[in-house]
């Protein structure tokens, strides 16, 4: 009993450990750079979409607060048609929505 | 005969592969399912003293099947309750069902769409953008809504759209079409033929264009319009307005609305108003009973103060005052629209 214990407590700790051990190993350095420069990228695609929807979406109708997931590609599609969007700006739509 | 009906009559088979197509499309990809989407709501109208009460609803269908076809469709169902008049006391109703556009749309290329069916017809800026309840400032139509829309304000038959050109300062966008005649209740409308070209300027946010339209039965007329919209870039300011001219009669309306979201922001107190003001003008050179305008040069200014609710419901109220040589009137009109949007079913 005392040693299924032992085995318990192992495990506990380990689990704890392992997650606090990586978050604070020291980052490579090529995967951060990569990273940033991803996570730079998409900075930039997300303010090219806000622009775009705010030349476009904002100028008849105010956002809906929430679009679910399954739809946005739907919608996008149907603003395409309905406001005349150029092929470019749906597609940067359709990423700033999915972000 | 509704359309689903004489599906089911003429091509049985027709209806399964339906089916079958659009759940296979929906399937393929998770961002492609169709929705459902519109307006509901409760608007009244005082106009002399008497009151008009109405509840309605606007739903709006949108389903995408592959890569290049979009079906869509909105209905309008709405019950009117109006005084009897006469010096009768109580209240008439009359209900009303219809179907705005049911089209479906064929994404061509990079440039063109080709709708077939019955569609919005394009003219001005008013009936295909802000029309729908959900979107519309003012519960009342510009006074020269009727002026290149025919009468029905849809058209059934073909048209062609798209961006003719684009790119990161300029979009060139138009529209052409031509309509049969149909005198079928729910697919009403004129022959005649149209369209709307327009070029916006997206750093400046302003755009300019206009549209024609020739009505291609009885009186053979045509029409002309300019439109005129402009988005002061970083405000919340809007500025819209719409020329059109019949062989009778021209008019314009020039509308502006701002949210005060720079105070506190959109979710605040204060950042939910929307302050709206439109001004409108007809004049008449000629008499004429079919154009649908006042039949006397007309002065409209109409004052609006919009709330926008939390979770999609805005509270509009309005006044109108309405000066013509027939007669000067007022118009008093509050609403509560609901806007709602919705997969048709939930993600697995």
């Amino acid at each position: 009993m005392r040693s299924n214990l032992k085995w318990v407590f192992a495990f506990i700790l380990m689990a704890t450990l392992i997650p606090v051990l990586a978050q604070t190993s020291a980052p490579n350095p090529s995967r951060k750079a990569k990273e940033t420069g991803v996570a730079q990228g998409g900075l930039a695609q997300m303010a090219h979409g806000q622009e775009v929807f705010e030349q476009n979406c904002s100028r008849c109708h105010n956002p809906p607060r929430a679009i679910p997931p399954q739809i946005t590609g739907t919608i996008l599609r149907h603003m395409r048609v309905r406001a005349s969007l150029s092929a470019a700006d749906e597609k940067a739509l359709l990423r700033f929505m999915a972000q | 005969m509704s359309m689903c009906s004489l599906i089911r009559m003429k091509c049985p088979r027709l209806v399964p592969l339906l089916a079958i197509s659009t759940l296979c499309a929906c399937a393929a990809s998770a961002q492609y399912a169709p929705y459902i989407s519109g307006g509901g709501g409760f608007v009244t109208s005082t106009r002399g003293g008497n009151t008009t009460y109405i509840p309605l609803i606007a739903p709006e269908l949108v389903a995408s099947l592959g890569d290049r076809l979009l079906v869509e469709s909105r209905a309008t169902l709405l019950e009117s309750f109006f005084p009897r008049g006469g010096g009768q006391a109580g209240y008439k109703h009359d209900a009303f069902l219809g179907l705005t556009f049911l089209q479906a749309d064929v994404i061509a290329s990079r440039h063109t769409t080709i709708v077939a069916g019955e569609f919005l017809t394009p003219f001005g800026t008013y009936n295909e953008r802000l029309s729908p309840i959900w979107i519309s400032n003012f519960e009342e139509a510009p006074l020269i809504y009727s002026i290149g829309t025919m009468g029905t304000a849809s058209s059934v038959g073909g048209m062609v759209r798209g961006s003719a050109y684009s790119n990161s300062s300029v979009n060139v966008d138009y529209a052409a079409y031509f309509s049969a005649s149909s005198t079928n209740q729910q697919f009403n409308a004129e022959r005649s033929t149209g369209g709307r070209a327009s070029v916006y300027l997206k750093r400046a946010r302003l755009e300019a264009g206009g549209s024609f339209g020739r009505l291609l039965q009885d009186r053979h007329e045509n029409y002309a319009g300019i439109h005129l919209w402009w988005e002061p870039d970083n405000s919340h300011l809007r500025l819209r307005s719409d020329f059109a001219r019949a062989p009778h009669a021209y008019g314009y309306w020039a509308e502006a609305d701002y949210q005060l979201a720079r105070f506190g922001g959109d979710q605040s107190f204060i950042g939910r108003f929307e302050p709206v003001f439109r001004m409108q003008q007809t004049f008449r050179s000629a008499v004429d009973f079919e154009d649908g305008l006042p039949a006397a040069n007309t002065q409209k200014v109409d004052f609006a103060l919009d709330y926008h609710l939390p979770h999609e419901v805005r509270i509009n109220t309005s006044y109108s005052r309405q000066l013509s040589s027939t007669g000067n009137r007022n118009i008093w009109q509050t609403g509560i629209v609901y806007r709602f949007l919705m997969p048709l079913w939930r993600e697995k």
